[in-house]
């Protein structure tokens, strides 16, 4: 294949690097003054990022540089939610950020560089280019929890997330390193070709372990969450609404690539180590978020619930538990943008109000907002007609069709105590006494975006779920 | 028989100096023996017959990073002997913690399975380094490297590079300011400038002041 020919396959990447690289360069020249179109064009981009991979798709192809790269089916359903949920963070981002005193032109910048790291990470396909993807991904998002450099509580998340990524990154090194010692090779392929053959090797799985410590940091799964609250309670809001989203699909995805395509002799060995993870985080998730009162907080610990529930698909490690991953990502990163534009729609006087206790009454002050947070918060819970039912519906069916039945089971007891704390939102809302009103001026691109959200999660998912289930479980046939 | 003395010479004075590194009571001292150890690795890396790795190590390692250790250590007030004080009490459990490390680390060592020759060689197609190092006619370090570099593991280099842009930018990002009201002396402006704008002719009247 010549270089042209592998350059085409890798459009997508091409096209968000460079775009970057030319919007720097336009940003430095034309100053701050013109943010809001840098970021305009960040949009774009995004978007046109997610068309080309769309078109990309099925090419005859896959694996680029050597194997280093692969586009397969799987690879293009997570890209395109991920380019999707960036531009629409990009977008809430544009009206939000001027206010805060953050309307830097770098901001987009970032965010599309860190969108290309994710972009690598989906794609690795080798022990490498995932860590190499994983830098570039985190070491943007780093910056962008720092970003509001006036701010202690912003610096001083930027530090925290900064610090422990290092570390995590060091497990991640060091379990990727053992891997190619014992088997000789950083190819995903190559791995699972000498793990087949003869007896379990100890030291593959000793690097292993250590693999899915790296990676659960990234996706923030308990043990090993304690960076998620602090880090998304002092970002700024958008960038917090940024990092719930997108980063979580990337990660979870290069977690699922690797374990099912490098090492799916030994799923007896990394199972357990994946299940017990997943009951923590459900845990962590439900019990840690009833005593929060900051609605971001309470968002992060709602994450790291939302990613033990997805674990749960990996654990069952078979195609219908990888597609049952994808559907569950889907549909939380569209109620979790709906539920950010809300949170990022509570403002007073000028700034961002994130108590709980602001949104008192908001039924009788604000109805369309409290509809649209009822609708997210009811979604999140799991409540049957909204769409976070379904993604916890197919992931439970795949672990117990994998015969992991109790999995299931504390799933199901989790997914019940977490809906205590939604509900209290909701009784929140709709009645307690009302509290002052927020400011009726909204940027019509965070209406249109919680309103679209919400209408996605109630009642279009009825209709959608079905062709959006065919869709993954076509992307996750690509793995096996 | 020189390559010997010689590694002998360069092994045992990294051993030595790497000992001091982590028992001389002066932090300084510390980074200086460091630096002993580094230029002692590159020598080990010359007569190994990788004279490229060697030059990095100390171009790298002991041009860059070393100094700016020196410099942390200096600049940072800390007061060492203190830190020390609570040593003792702290041995055992440092102590259990580093048995278990070691006895894990024997456990897994004990059971390593080595791949077979022929899964190496299906993984790595490329000659054996020795084999490259040994053959004076073939292409010498820099060029293998460049040659890898820039073909096998081009996808990573260029990552590589944009990691690097995005700490750039997080630098710049972070740290720059502009600052109002700061008198900058700007050259266009003072070429610029004209006759009419900077003289002006003014007519006094005798015995008045302007």
């Amino acid at each position: 294949m010549g270089v042209i020919e592998t350059l085409t396959h890798a459009f997508p990447e091409l096209l968000l690097v460079l775009g970057g690289m030319i919007l720097l360069i336009t940003g430095v020249f034309l100053g701050d003054r013109y943010s809001r179109h840098i970021s305009l064009i960040a949009v774009a981009l995004m978007i046109g990022a997610a068309i080309l991979t769309l078109l990309g798709q099925g090419a005859s192809a896959n694996a680029l540089f050597d194997g280093a790269f692969r586009i397969d089916d799987f690879a293009v359903f997570s890209k395109i939610v991920i380019f999707v949920a960036a531009a629409f963070a990009i977008l809430m981002s544009i009206g939000t950020l001027p206010g805060e005193e953050l309307g830097r032109f770098e901001y987009p910048i970032l965010i599309i560089l860190a969108v290309f790291g994710m972009s690598l990470m989906v794609s690795a396909s080798d022990l490498i280019s995932l860590y190499m993807g994983v830098e570039t991904q985190s070491l943007a998002l780093y910056i962008l929890a720092a970003f509001n450099r006036d701010s202690r509580r912003s610096t001083e998340a930027g530090l925290k997330y900064f610090v422990l990524g290092a570390l995590s990154s060091g497990l991640l090194l060091y379990g990727a390193s053992l891997i190619y010692g014992f088997t000789g090779s950083t190819q995903f392929e190559t791995i699972a070709r000498i793990a087949t053959s003869g007896e379990t090797n100890i030291g593959l799985v000793f690097g292993v372990v250590f693999l899915i410590a790296g990676l659960a940091f990234k996706v923030s799964a308990a043990p090993f969450h304690m960076w998620t609250p602090d880090v998304y309670e002092g970002a700024p809001t958008p960038v917090t609404a940024f990092f719930a989203a997108a980063p979580k699909v990337a990660a979870i995805a290069l977690f699922s690539r690797v374990l099912v395509t490098s090492v799916p002799d030994i799923i007896d060995q990394w199972r357990p180590i994946i299940a017990i993870i997943s009951v923590a985080s459900m845990t962590v998730g439900a019990f840690s978020a009833i005593v929060q009162v900051n609605i971001k907080r309470l968002m992060a610990y709602s994450s790291i619930g939302h990613m033990g529930y997805a674990l749960i698909g990996l654990a069952a490690g078979t195609p219908e538990g990888i597609g049952s991953i994808l559907i569950y990502m889907t549909i939380y990163v569209v109620m979790t943008i709906g539920a950010f534009a809300c949170i990022l729609m509570m403002r007073r006087r000028g700034g961002l109000t994130e108590k709980i206790a602001d949104l008192s009454g908001l039924s009788k002050t604000n109805a369309p907002l409290a509809l649209m947070l009822t609708v997210f918060m009811f979604s999140m819970a799991g409540v049957p007609p909204a769409g976070g039912f379904f993604g916890k519906w197919y992931v439970f069916l795949a672990a117990v069709n994998a015969d992991l039945v109790w999995l299931a089971i504390a799933g199901a007891v989790a997914s019940v105590i977490s809906a205590f704390y939604y509900l209290k939102v909701i009784w929140v809302i709709w009645f307690d006494e009302p509290a002052p009103t927020f400011e009726r001026e909204v940027k019509p691109a965070l209406r249109f975006t919680a309103a679209g959200a919400a209408f996605l999660m109630f009642p279009l998912t009825l209709f959608l779920v079905g062709p959006l289930r065919e869709a993954a479980n076509h992307a996750a046939s690509a793995l096996f | 028989m020189i390559s010997a003395v010689a590694f002998y010479i360069f092994a045992s004075i990294a051993i030595i100096a790497a000992l001091m590194v982590i028992s001389s009571k002066n932090p300084v001292h510390s980074v200086l023996f460091l630096i002993i150890t580094f230029i002692s690795a590159a020598g080990l890396f010359v007569l190994m017959g990788a004279e490229y790795l060697a030059m990095l190590l100390v171009v790298v390692y002991v041009g860059a990073v070393a100094v700016l250790f020196l410099f942390v250590v200096m600049m940072l007030d800390v007061d060492f002997v203190e830190l020390k004080q609570g040593f003792l009490r702290y041995v055992p459990i440092a102590g259990t913690l580093a048995a278990i490390v070691v006895g894990e680390l024997i456990m897994v060592v004990s059971v390593w399975v080595f791949p077979s020759d022929a899964e190496l060689a299906r993984a790595h197609p490329s000659p054996k380094a020795m084999e490259i190092v040994s053959d004076p006619s073939g292409p010498n370090n820099i060029e293998q490297l460049g040659l890898i570099l820039y073909t096998d593991y081009i996808h990573y280099f260029q990552i590589a590079g944009v990691v690097l842009l995005i700490a750039m930018i997080g630098a710049i990002v972070l740290t720059f300011r502009t600052r109002k009201g700061v008198k900058k002396q700007d050259a266009v402006k003072q070429i610029g400038r004209k006759r009419s704008e900077g003289v002006e002719v003014v007519k006094v009247k005798t015995g008045q002041g302007l």
